[in-house]
Protein backbone atom coordinates (compact mmCIF):
# COMPACT_ATOMS: atom_id res chain seq x y z
CA UNK A 1 0.00 0.00 0.00
CA UNK A 2 1.60 3.42 -1.16
CA UNK A 3 1.35 5.93 1.41
CA UNK A 4 -1.31 8.27 -0.56
CA UNK A 5 -3.36 5.45 -0.32
CA UNK A 6 -2.70 4.76 3.22
CA UNK A 7 -3.84 8.67 4.38
CA UNK A 8 -6.36 8.31 1.85
CA UNK A 9 -7.66 5.27 3.79
CA UNK A 10 -6.99 7.02 7.08
CA UNK A 11 -9.02 9.96 6.17
CA UNK A 12 -11.88 7.65 5.79
CA UNK A 13 -11.56 5.92 8.70
CA UNK A 14 -11.14 9.06 10.84
CA UNK A 15 -14.56 10.51 9.29
CA UNK A 16 -16.00 7.08 9.70
CA UNK A 17 -15.06 7.02 13.87
CA UNK A 18 -16.32 10.53 13.92
CA UNK A 19 -19.73 9.11 13.09
CA UNK A 20 -19.20 6.67 16.04
CA UNK A 21 -17.69 8.77 17.97
CA UNK A 22 -21.06 10.76 17.86
CA UNK A 23 -23.32 7.68 18.66
CA UNK A 24 -21.20 6.21 20.87
CA UNK A 25 -21.57 9.37 23.60
CA UNK A 26 -25.38 8.77 23.61
CA UNK A 27 -24.58 4.99 24.55
CA UNK A 28 -21.94 6.22 27.59
CA UNK A 29 -24.00 9.15 28.81
CA UNK A 30 -27.65 6.84 29.36
CA UNK A 31 -24.95 4.26 30.69
CA UNK A 32 -23.67 7.33 32.89
CA UNK A 33 -27.06 8.18 34.51
CA UNK A 34 -29.35 5.32 34.33
CA UNK A 35 -26.59 2.25 34.13
CA UNK A 36 -28.55 1.40 31.02
CA UNK A 37 -27.30 0.21 27.66
CA UNK A 38 -29.87 1.78 25.78
CA UNK A 39 -30.06 -0.45 22.89
CA UNK A 40 -33.00 1.62 20.59
CA UNK A 41 -30.12 4.54 20.86
CA UNK A 42 -28.89 2.57 17.11
CA UNK A 43 -32.53 2.53 15.94
CA UNK A 44 -32.86 6.25 16.85
CA UNK A 45 -30.03 6.67 14.84
CA UNK A 46 -31.68 5.05 11.82
CA UNK A 47 -34.84 6.63 12.28
CA UNK A 48 -33.13 9.97 11.86
CA UNK A 49 -31.94 8.86 8.74
CA UNK A 50 -36.10 8.34 7.57
CA UNK A 51 -36.70 11.51 9.23
CA UNK A 52 -33.91 13.07 6.87
CA UNK A 53 -35.47 11.61 3.58
CA UNK A 54 -39.14 12.51 4.11
CA UNK A 55 -37.63 16.54 5.39
CA UNK A 56 -35.56 16.63 2.61
CA UNK A 57 -38.05 15.32 -0.28
CA UNK A 58 -39.71 18.84 0.73
CA UNK A 59 -37.46 21.10 2.32
CA UNK A 60 -33.92 22.67 1.29
CA UNK A 61 -31.37 21.15 3.62
CA UNK A 62 -30.59 24.39 5.81
CA UNK A 63 -34.45 23.72 7.26
CA UNK A 64 -34.58 19.93 6.99
CA UNK A 65 -31.10 19.74 9.61
CA UNK A 66 -32.28 21.45 12.50
CA UNK A 67 -36.27 19.64 11.48
CA UNK A 68 -34.65 16.20 11.58
CA UNK A 69 -32.73 17.50 14.99
CA UNK A 70 -35.68 17.90 16.95
CA UNK A 71 -37.64 14.85 15.47
CA UNK A 72 -35.31 12.82 16.58
CA UNK A 73 -34.94 14.55 20.09
CA UNK A 74 -38.78 14.03 20.27
CA UNK A 75 -38.64 10.52 19.56
CA UNK A 76 -35.60 9.72 22.28
CA UNK A 77 -37.06 11.12 24.69
CA UNK A 78 -40.33 9.53 23.80
CA UNK A 79 -38.63 6.18 24.35
CA UNK A 80 -37.21 6.84 28.23
CA UNK A 81 -41.11 8.54 28.88
CA UNK A 82 -42.39 5.85 27.32
CA UNK A 83 -40.24 2.14 27.94
CA UNK A 84 -37.82 3.44 30.41
CA UNK A 85 -39.30 5.98 33.10
CA UNK A 86 -42.01 3.70 34.30
CA UNK A 87 -39.42 0.73 35.33
CA UNK A 88 -37.04 3.39 36.93
CA UNK A 89 -37.44 1.66 40.55
CA UNK A 90 -37.71 -1.53 38.84
CA UNK A 91 -34.47 -4.65 39.03
CA UNK A 92 -31.88 -3.11 36.29
CA UNK A 93 -32.80 -6.46 34.26
CA UNK A 94 -36.18 -5.66 33.37
CA UNK A 95 -34.92 -1.92 32.24
CA UNK A 96 -32.77 -3.39 29.55
CA UNK A 97 -35.38 -5.90 28.14
CA UNK A 98 -37.69 -2.99 27.69
CA UNK A 99 -34.52 -1.57 25.96
CA UNK A 100 -34.12 -4.48 23.78
CA UNK A 101 -37.67 -4.22 23.01
CA UNK A 102 -38.10 -1.03 22.54
CA UNK A 103 -35.32 -1.58 19.83
CA UNK A 104 -37.10 -4.10 18.18
CA UNK A 105 -40.83 -2.29 17.75
CA UNK A 106 -38.75 0.93 16.27
CA UNK A 107 -37.29 -1.67 13.95
CA UNK A 108 -40.59 -3.35 13.02
CA UNK A 109 -42.37 -0.28 12.45
CA UNK A 110 -39.80 1.56 10.59
CA UNK A 111 -39.99 -1.94 8.51
CA UNK A 112 -44.11 -1.82 8.44
CA UNK A 113 -43.92 2.26 7.98
CA UNK A 114 -41.03 2.36 4.72
CA UNK A 115 -40.99 -1.29 3.66
CA UNK A 116 -37.24 -3.28 4.46
CA UNK A 117 -36.14 -1.23 0.41
CA UNK A 118 -33.33 0.14 0.84
CA UNK A 119 -33.99 3.84 0.75
CA UNK A 120 -31.94 6.69 -1.30
CA UNK A 121 -30.25 9.28 1.02
CA UNK A 122 -30.84 12.48 -0.21
CA UNK A 123 -27.85 14.60 -1.15
CA UNK A 124 -26.33 17.89 0.42
CA UNK A 125 -24.66 19.21 -2.30
CA UNK A 126 -22.23 21.15 -0.43
CA UNK A 127 -21.48 18.18 1.42
CA UNK A 128 -20.34 15.91 -1.37
CA UNK A 129 -18.34 18.50 -3.02
CA UNK A 130 -14.50 16.94 -3.55
CA UNK A 131 -11.50 18.15 -2.46
CA UNK A 132 -8.30 17.41 -3.32
CA UNK A 133 -5.17 17.50 -1.28
CA UNK A 134 -2.26 16.76 -2.92
CA UNK A 135 -2.71 12.69 -3.54
CA UNK A 136 -5.43 12.52 -1.14
CA UNK A 137 -9.07 13.37 -2.78
CA UNK A 138 -12.41 12.93 -0.51
CA UNK A 139 -16.00 14.72 -0.10
CA UNK A 140 -16.29 17.57 2.73
CA UNK A 141 -18.48 15.37 4.60
CA UNK A 142 -15.34 13.16 5.16
CA UNK A 143 -12.92 16.31 6.23
CA UNK A 144 -16.23 18.11 8.38
CA UNK A 145 -16.83 14.74 10.53
CA UNK A 146 -14.38 14.41 12.76
CA UNK A 147 -13.75 18.13 13.37
CA UNK A 148 -17.67 18.88 13.80
CA UNK A 149 -17.10 15.63 16.19
CA UNK A 150 -14.50 17.15 18.39
CA UNK A 151 -15.94 20.34 18.42
CA UNK A 152 -19.68 19.02 19.61
CA UNK A 153 -17.41 16.60 22.04
CA UNK A 154 -15.66 19.70 23.39
CA UNK A 155 -18.71 21.59 24.04
CA UNK A 156 -20.64 18.87 25.65
CA UNK A 157 -17.69 18.20 28.17
CA UNK A 158 -17.61 21.95 29.39
CA UNK A 159 -21.58 21.77 29.65
CA UNK A 160 -21.23 18.98 32.29
CA UNK A 161 -18.29 20.14 33.87
CA UNK A 162 -18.89 23.64 34.07
CA UNK A 163 -22.87 24.41 33.82
CA UNK A 164 -25.33 23.96 36.66
CA UNK A 165 -27.52 21.35 34.91
CA UNK A 166 -24.17 19.37 34.30
CA UNK A 167 -23.53 19.57 37.87
CA UNK A 168 -26.71 17.89 38.42
CA UNK A 169 -26.02 15.27 35.88
CA UNK A 170 -22.98 14.49 37.72
CA UNK A 171 -24.80 14.20 40.72
CA UNK A 172 -27.59 12.16 39.59
CA UNK A 173 -25.07 9.30 37.89
CA UNK A 174 -24.04 8.92 41.22
CA UNK A 175 -26.89 8.75 43.73
CA UNK A 176 -30.02 9.67 42.57
CA UNK A 177 -31.79 9.99 46.07
CA UNK A 178 -29.57 12.87 47.45
CA UNK A 179 -29.23 14.48 43.78
CA UNK A 180 -33.72 14.74 44.83
CA UNK A 181 -32.57 16.22 48.46
CA UNK A 182 -30.85 18.82 46.66
CA UNK A 183 -33.81 19.64 45.04
CA UNK A 184 -33.09 18.09 41.27
CA UNK A 185 -36.10 16.89 39.68
CA UNK A 186 -34.15 13.77 38.67
CA UNK A 187 -36.89 13.27 35.43
CA UNK A 188 -35.74 16.28 33.77
CA UNK A 189 -31.97 15.52 34.16
CA UNK A 190 -32.44 12.12 32.70
CA UNK A 191 -34.69 13.59 29.73
CA UNK A 192 -31.81 16.22 29.23
CA UNK A 193 -29.45 13.24 28.44
CA UNK A 194 -31.78 11.63 26.01
CA UNK A 195 -31.93 15.36 24.62
CA UNK A 196 -27.82 15.35 24.32
CA UNK A 197 -27.67 11.88 23.29
CA UNK A 198 -30.17 12.15 20.48
CA UNK A 199 -28.83 15.40 18.93
CA UNK A 200 -25.92 13.83 18.83
CA UNK A 201 -27.26 10.82 17.28
CA UNK A 202 -28.89 12.99 14.51
CA UNK A 203 -26.15 14.93 13.54
CA UNK A 204 -24.34 11.49 13.34
CA UNK A 205 -26.55 10.05 11.07
CA UNK A 206 -26.50 12.97 8.51
CA UNK A 207 -22.59 12.58 8.33
CA UNK A 208 -22.78 8.85 8.12
CA UNK A 209 -25.65 8.25 5.76
CA UNK A 210 -24.25 11.05 3.52
CA UNK A 211 -21.65 9.04 3.07
CA UNK A 212 -23.36 5.68 2.44
CA UNK A 213 -26.11 6.99 0.15
CA UNK A 214 -28.74 4.83 1.70
CA UNK A 215 -31.04 3.70 4.38
CA UNK A 216 -32.94 0.64 5.43
CA UNK A 217 -34.91 -0.44 9.18
CA UNK A 218 -31.85 -2.29 9.71
CA UNK A 219 -29.54 0.30 9.05
CA UNK A 220 -29.04 1.16 12.90
CA UNK A 221 -28.08 -2.56 13.78
CA UNK A 222 -24.61 -2.73 13.41
CA UNK A 223 -23.54 0.91 13.41
CA UNK A 224 -25.45 0.89 17.25
CA UNK A 225 -23.83 -2.00 18.42
CA UNK A 226 -20.20 -0.59 16.76
CA UNK A 227 -20.84 2.24 18.94
CA UNK A 228 -21.31 -0.07 22.12
CA UNK A 229 -18.07 -1.38 21.30
CA UNK A 230 -16.82 2.11 21.30
CA UNK A 231 -18.17 3.25 24.63
CA UNK A 232 -17.41 0.30 26.11
CA UNK A 233 -13.38 0.10 24.69
CA UNK A 234 -13.37 4.29 25.93
CA UNK A 235 -14.82 2.84 29.44
CA UNK A 236 -18.68 3.13 29.80
CA UNK A 237 -19.75 6.10 31.54
CA UNK A 238 -16.91 8.27 30.20
CA UNK A 239 -17.41 10.91 26.94
CA UNK A 240 -14.01 11.58 25.76
CA UNK A 241 -13.43 7.58 26.18
CA UNK A 242 -16.58 6.97 23.64
CA UNK A 243 -15.09 10.16 21.27
CA UNK A 244 -11.41 7.88 22.07
CA UNK A 245 -13.44 4.40 21.22
CA UNK A 246 -15.23 5.56 18.35
CA UNK A 247 -12.24 7.28 16.43
CA UNK A 248 -10.40 3.71 16.95
CA UNK A 249 -13.30 1.23 15.91
CA UNK A 250 -13.79 3.86 13.04
CA UNK A 251 -9.80 3.53 11.65
CA UNK A 252 -9.35 -0.11 12.41
CA UNK A 253 -12.49 -0.84 10.34
CA UNK A 254 -11.60 1.01 7.47
CA UNK A 255 -7.74 -0.34 7.42
CA UNK A 256 -8.99 -3.81 8.33
CA UNK A 257 -11.43 -3.36 4.90
CA UNK A 258 -8.44 -1.58 2.97
CA UNK A 259 -6.18 -4.00 3.73
CA UNK A 260 -8.63 -6.76 1.90
CA UNK A 261 -10.02 -8.05 5.09
CA UNK A 262 -13.27 -6.75 4.81
CA UNK A 263 -15.04 -9.75 5.71
CA UNK A 264 -13.24 -10.28 9.29
CA UNK A 265 -14.06 -5.89 9.98
CA UNK A 266 -17.25 -6.54 11.77
CA UNK A 267 -15.79 -9.65 13.36
CA UNK A 268 -13.13 -7.57 14.57
CA UNK A 269 -15.25 -5.31 16.55
CA UNK A 270 -16.58 -8.25 18.15
CA UNK A 271 -13.24 -9.68 19.24
CA UNK A 272 -11.63 -6.75 20.44
CA UNK A 273 -15.12 -6.54 22.78
CA UNK A 274 -14.03 -9.89 24.31
CA UNK A 275 -10.97 -8.80 24.61
CA UNK A 276 -11.71 -5.56 26.24
CA UNK A 277 -13.72 -7.39 28.87
CA UNK A 278 -11.36 -10.03 29.40
CA UNK A 279 -8.53 -8.10 30.03
CA UNK A 280 -9.86 -4.42 31.22
CA UNK A 281 -13.78 -4.18 31.94
CA UNK A 282 -13.47 -0.16 32.69
CA UNK A 283 -12.36 0.04 29.11
CA UNK A 284 -9.19 3.19 28.56
CA UNK A 285 -10.91 5.96 30.67
CA UNK A 286 -13.74 4.36 33.09
CA UNK A 287 -14.81 4.55 36.44
CA UNK A 288 -12.70 1.77 38.63
CA UNK A 289 -15.77 1.16 40.58
CA UNK A 290 -18.99 0.49 38.38
CA UNK A 291 -21.64 -0.19 40.78
CA UNK A 292 -23.74 2.37 42.32
CA UNK A 293 -22.51 3.85 45.61
CA UNK B 1 -46.23 25.86 73.97
CA UNK B 2 -48.62 28.02 70.98
CA UNK B 3 -49.63 27.39 67.55
CA UNK B 4 -47.54 29.74 66.36
CA UNK B 5 -43.93 27.78 67.52
CA UNK B 6 -44.48 24.55 66.07
CA UNK B 7 -42.37 25.00 62.92
CA UNK B 8 -42.92 21.30 61.99
CA UNK B 9 -46.42 19.20 63.00
CA UNK B 10 -46.02 15.03 62.37
CA UNK B 11 -49.49 13.82 63.29
CA UNK B 12 -50.48 10.11 63.00
CA UNK B 13 -48.05 9.32 60.36
CA UNK B 14 -48.22 5.20 59.34
CA UNK B 15 -45.22 4.60 56.74
CA UNK B 16 -45.41 0.94 55.15
CA UNK B 17 -41.72 -0.55 53.52
CA UNK B 18 -43.10 -3.61 51.35
CA UNK B 19 -45.61 -4.56 53.15
CA UNK B 20 -43.80 -4.30 56.70
CA UNK B 21 -44.63 -1.25 59.06
CA UNK B 22 -41.87 0.62 59.63
CA UNK B 23 -43.93 3.75 61.13
CA UNK B 24 -46.94 2.93 62.89
CA UNK B 25 -48.77 6.12 63.81
CA UNK B 26 -45.66 8.90 64.81
CA UNK B 27 -47.07 12.21 66.18
CA UNK B 28 -44.51 14.47 67.19
CA UNK B 29 -43.90 18.66 67.00
CA UNK B 30 -40.71 20.32 66.57
CA UNK B 31 -40.94 23.60 67.85
CA UNK B 32 -39.07 27.02 66.35
CA UNK B 33 -35.30 27.41 67.16
CA UNK B 34 -35.01 24.17 69.43
CA UNK B 35 -32.90 21.17 68.57
CA UNK B 36 -36.07 17.89 68.93
CA UNK B 37 -34.36 14.74 68.68
CA UNK B 38 -35.61 10.99 68.10
CA UNK B 39 -33.66 8.33 70.09
CA UNK B 40 -34.36 4.67 69.68
CA UNK B 41 -32.71 0.95 68.35
CA UNK B 42 -32.00 0.37 64.99
CA UNK B 43 -35.24 -0.49 62.69
CA UNK B 44 -37.34 1.47 65.17
CA UNK B 45 -38.84 3.65 62.12
CA UNK B 46 -36.23 6.84 62.84
CA UNK B 47 -34.66 7.26 59.54
CA UNK B 48 -38.28 6.40 57.50
CA UNK B 49 -39.74 8.96 59.09
CA UNK B 50 -37.57 11.56 58.41
CA UNK B 51 -37.07 10.29 54.38
CA UNK B 52 -41.10 10.62 54.87
CA UNK B 53 -40.87 13.96 55.77
CA UNK B 54 -38.49 14.95 53.02
CA UNK B 55 -40.58 13.33 50.32
CA UNK B 56 -38.52 10.31 49.49
CA UNK B 57 -40.99 7.75 50.62
CA UNK B 58 -44.86 7.71 50.37
CA UNK B 59 -47.21 8.10 53.39
CA UNK B 60 -49.69 5.57 54.25
CA UNK B 61 -51.65 8.14 56.14
CA UNK B 62 -51.41 11.33 58.42
CA UNK B 63 -50.18 14.71 58.13
CA UNK B 64 -47.42 16.81 57.97
CA UNK B 65 -47.34 20.07 58.56
CA UNK B 66 -45.02 23.00 58.22
CA UNK B 67 -45.73 26.49 59.22
CA UNK B 68 -49.15 25.71 59.40
CA UNK B 69 -49.41 24.44 55.90
CA UNK B 70 -50.22 20.86 54.74
CA UNK B 71 -47.20 19.20 52.96
CA UNK B 72 -48.35 16.03 52.94
CA UNK B 73 -46.82 13.98 50.22
CA UNK B 74 -44.78 16.77 48.27
CA UNK B 75 -42.01 16.35 46.13
CA UNK B 76 -38.98 16.45 47.89
CA UNK B 77 -38.03 19.32 45.62
CA UNK B 78 -40.86 21.25 46.78
CA UNK B 79 -39.80 20.91 50.48
CA UNK B 80 -36.66 21.85 50.22
CA UNK B 81 -37.69 24.73 48.20
CA UNK B 82 -40.47 25.59 51.41
CA UNK B 83 -37.17 25.37 53.61
CA UNK B 84 -36.81 21.79 55.24
CA UNK B 85 -33.54 19.69 54.33
CA UNK B 86 -32.17 16.14 55.35
CA UNK B 87 -28.44 15.36 55.88
CA UNK B 88 -28.92 11.83 55.28
CA UNK B 89 -27.58 8.85 56.72
CA UNK B 90 -24.08 8.11 55.20
CA UNK B 91 -23.50 11.60 54.92
CA UNK B 92 -23.77 11.05 50.96
CA UNK B 93 -21.71 13.44 49.80
CA UNK B 94 -21.21 13.33 46.02
CA UNK B 95 -17.84 12.14 45.82
CA UNK B 96 -17.54 12.94 42.33
CA UNK B 97 -17.69 16.59 42.74
CA UNK B 98 -15.28 18.81 44.51
CA UNK B 99 -16.30 20.21 47.81
CA UNK B 100 -17.18 23.51 46.27
CA UNK B 101 -19.34 21.85 43.76
CA UNK B 102 -21.37 19.94 46.53
CA UNK B 103 -21.76 22.96 48.65
CA UNK B 104 -23.43 25.08 45.50
CA UNK B 105 -25.53 21.78 44.51
CA UNK B 106 -27.08 22.45 48.34
CA UNK B 107 -28.27 25.50 46.59
CA UNK B 108 -29.64 23.96 43.56
CA UNK B 109 -33.10 25.56 44.12
CA UNK B 110 -31.90 29.36 44.51
CA UNK B 111 -31.14 31.58 41.85
CA UNK B 112 -29.53 34.19 44.01
CA UNK B 113 -25.55 34.98 44.59
CA UNK B 114 -24.13 32.61 47.07
CA UNK B 115 -20.74 33.88 47.58
CA UNK B 116 -21.99 35.13 51.13
CA UNK B 117 -23.26 31.67 52.02
CA UNK B 118 -19.91 29.59 50.71
CA UNK B 119 -17.86 31.91 53.19
CA UNK B 120 -20.13 31.66 55.75
CA UNK B 121 -19.50 27.95 55.92
CA UNK B 122 -15.94 28.41 54.73
CA UNK B 123 -15.76 30.08 58.20
CA UNK B 124 -17.23 27.15 60.26
CA UNK B 125 -15.28 24.92 59.06
CA UNK B 126 -12.17 26.11 57.28
CA UNK B 127 -11.10 22.86 56.84
CA UNK B 128 -13.63 22.50 54.00
CA UNK B 129 -11.79 25.51 52.22
CA UNK B 130 -8.51 24.46 52.05
CA UNK B 131 -10.23 21.38 50.65
CA UNK B 132 -12.45 23.19 48.38
CA UNK B 133 -10.84 22.22 44.79
CA UNK B 134 -10.89 18.51 46.04
CA UNK B 135 -13.11 15.91 45.26
CA UNK B 136 -15.66 15.51 48.04
CA UNK B 137 -14.74 11.40 47.95
CA UNK B 138 -11.38 11.74 49.23
CA UNK B 139 -12.41 13.67 52.55
CA UNK B 140 -12.44 11.65 56.01
CA UNK B 141 -15.42 10.66 57.08
CA UNK B 142 -15.99 13.90 59.58
CA UNK B 143 -14.94 16.19 56.94
CA UNK B 144 -17.79 14.68 54.67
CA UNK B 145 -19.98 15.14 57.43
CA UNK B 146 -19.21 19.36 57.97
CA UNK B 147 -19.39 18.92 54.38
CA UNK B 148 -23.19 17.48 54.38
CA UNK B 149 -24.56 20.07 57.06
CA UNK B 150 -22.82 22.94 54.82
CA UNK B 151 -24.18 21.62 51.76
CA UNK B 152 -27.30 21.22 53.41
CA UNK B 153 -27.49 24.62 54.93
CA UNK B 154 -26.47 26.46 51.48
CA UNK B 155 -30.49 25.79 50.81
CA UNK B 156 -30.83 28.41 53.78
CA UNK B 157 -33.59 26.03 55.49
CA UNK B 158 -35.81 26.83 58.20
CA UNK B 159 -35.13 22.98 59.46
CA UNK B 160 -32.46 20.69 59.23
CA UNK B 161 -33.03 16.80 59.75
CA UNK B 162 -30.21 15.15 60.37
CA UNK B 163 -29.78 11.28 60.42
CA UNK B 164 -27.66 9.57 62.30
CA UNK B 165 -24.87 12.11 62.02
CA UNK B 166 -22.56 10.55 64.36
CA UNK B 167 -22.09 7.02 62.72
CA UNK B 168 -19.25 5.65 62.10
CA UNK B 169 -17.23 8.22 63.34
CA UNK B 170 -14.04 8.71 65.50
CA UNK B 171 -15.45 9.29 69.22
CA UNK B 172 -13.38 12.47 68.73
CA UNK B 173 -15.00 13.61 65.74
CA UNK B 174 -18.47 13.13 67.22
CA UNK B 175 -17.37 15.36 69.85
CA UNK B 176 -16.95 18.18 67.04
CA UNK B 177 -20.42 17.08 65.52
CA UNK B 178 -21.85 18.32 68.40
CA UNK B 179 -20.78 21.40 68.15
CA UNK B 180 -21.71 21.67 64.85
CA UNK B 181 -25.02 20.87 65.48
CA UNK B 182 -25.18 23.66 67.98
CA UNK B 183 -23.44 26.28 65.85
CA UNK B 184 -25.38 25.45 63.23
CA UNK B 185 -29.04 25.69 65.80
CA UNK B 186 -27.34 28.88 66.62
CA UNK B 187 -27.38 30.36 63.29
CA UNK B 188 -31.19 30.10 63.94
CA UNK B 189 -31.55 27.07 62.40
CA UNK B 190 -33.92 24.45 63.95
CA UNK B 191 -32.71 21.05 64.23
CA UNK B 192 -34.61 17.45 64.03
CA UNK B 193 -31.85 15.09 65.29
CA UNK B 194 -32.06 11.34 64.71
CA UNK B 195 -29.76 9.35 66.96
CA UNK B 196 -29.08 5.53 68.39
CA UNK B 197 -26.11 7.47 70.32
CA UNK B 198 -28.85 8.35 73.28
CA UNK B 199 -26.34 10.23 75.44
CA UNK B 200 -25.14 12.76 72.81
CA UNK B 201 -28.52 13.36 71.17
CA UNK B 202 -30.13 13.95 74.72
CA UNK B 203 -27.42 15.88 75.86
CA UNK B 204 -27.79 18.49 72.80
CA UNK B 205 -31.83 18.86 72.46
CA UNK B 206 -34.14 20.80 74.32
CA UNK B 207 -36.67 17.98 73.87
CA UNK B 208 -36.76 14.46 72.54
CA UNK B 209 -38.97 11.95 71.58
CA UNK B 210 -37.68 8.12 72.09
CA UNK B 211 -39.34 5.70 69.33
CA UNK B 212 -39.60 2.07 69.73
CA UNK B 213 -40.83 -0.48 67.03
CA UNK B 214 -42.73 2.44 64.74
CA UNK B 215 -44.04 4.45 67.70
CA UNK B 216 -42.83 6.96 70.16
CA UNK B 217 -43.56 5.25 73.20
CA UNK B 218 -41.60 8.14 75.76
CA UNK B 219 -41.32 11.97 75.72
CA UNK B 220 -39.83 14.82 77.99
CA UNK B 221 -37.02 17.41 77.65
CA UNK B 222 -33.65 16.39 77.34
CA UNK B 223 -32.75 16.51 81.15
CA UNK B 224 -36.08 14.38 81.73
CA UNK B 225 -35.22 11.43 79.28
CA UNK B 226 -31.33 11.42 80.29
CA UNK B 227 -32.68 10.68 84.08
CA UNK B 228 -35.59 8.35 83.27
CA UNK B 229 -34.89 4.76 84.39
CA UNK B 230 -36.20 3.03 81.38
CA UNK B 231 -34.39 5.48 78.96
CA UNK B 232 -31.66 5.26 81.09
CA UNK B 233 -31.65 1.09 81.21
CA UNK B 234 -32.42 0.60 77.50
CA UNK B 235 -30.41 3.61 75.76
CA UNK B 236 -27.62 4.84 78.01
CA UNK B 237 -26.49 1.38 80.24
CA UNK B 238 -26.41 3.36 83.29
CA UNK B 239 -29.39 1.71 84.93
CA UNK B 240 -27.36 -0.78 87.23
CA UNK B 241 -25.50 2.12 88.93
CA UNK B 242 -28.11 3.55 91.36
Amino acid sequence: MSISTFLQHALTGVSLGGAYALIAIGYTMVYGILRLINFAHGDIFMMAGYFMIFAMAALPWQIAIPIVCIVTIILGVLIEKVAYKPLRTAPRMSIMISAIGASYLIQNLATYLFTALPRAYPEIPFLKRIFNFGSVSASLVTFITPILTILLSVGLIQLINHSKMGMAMRAVSKDFETAQLMGIKINRVISFTFVIGSFLAAIGSILYFTDRMSVTPFSGTLPGLKCFVAAVLGGIGSIPGAVVGGFAIGICETLLVACGYSTFSDAFTFILLIIVLLFRPTGLFGEKNIDKV
Amino acid sequence: MTMENKLLEINDLHVSYGGIKAVKGISLSVTKGQIITLIGANGAGKSTLLRSIAGLVKLESGTIKFCGEDITGAAPNVIVDKGITLVPEGRRVFPNLTVLENLKIGAYLRKDNLEDDIRRIYQLFPRLEERSWQMAGTLSGGEQQMLAVGRAMMSRPKVMMMDEPSLGLAPIIVHDIMNIIRTVNNEGVTILLVEQNANLALKLAHYGYVCETGNITREGTGDELLNDETVKAAYLGKARKK
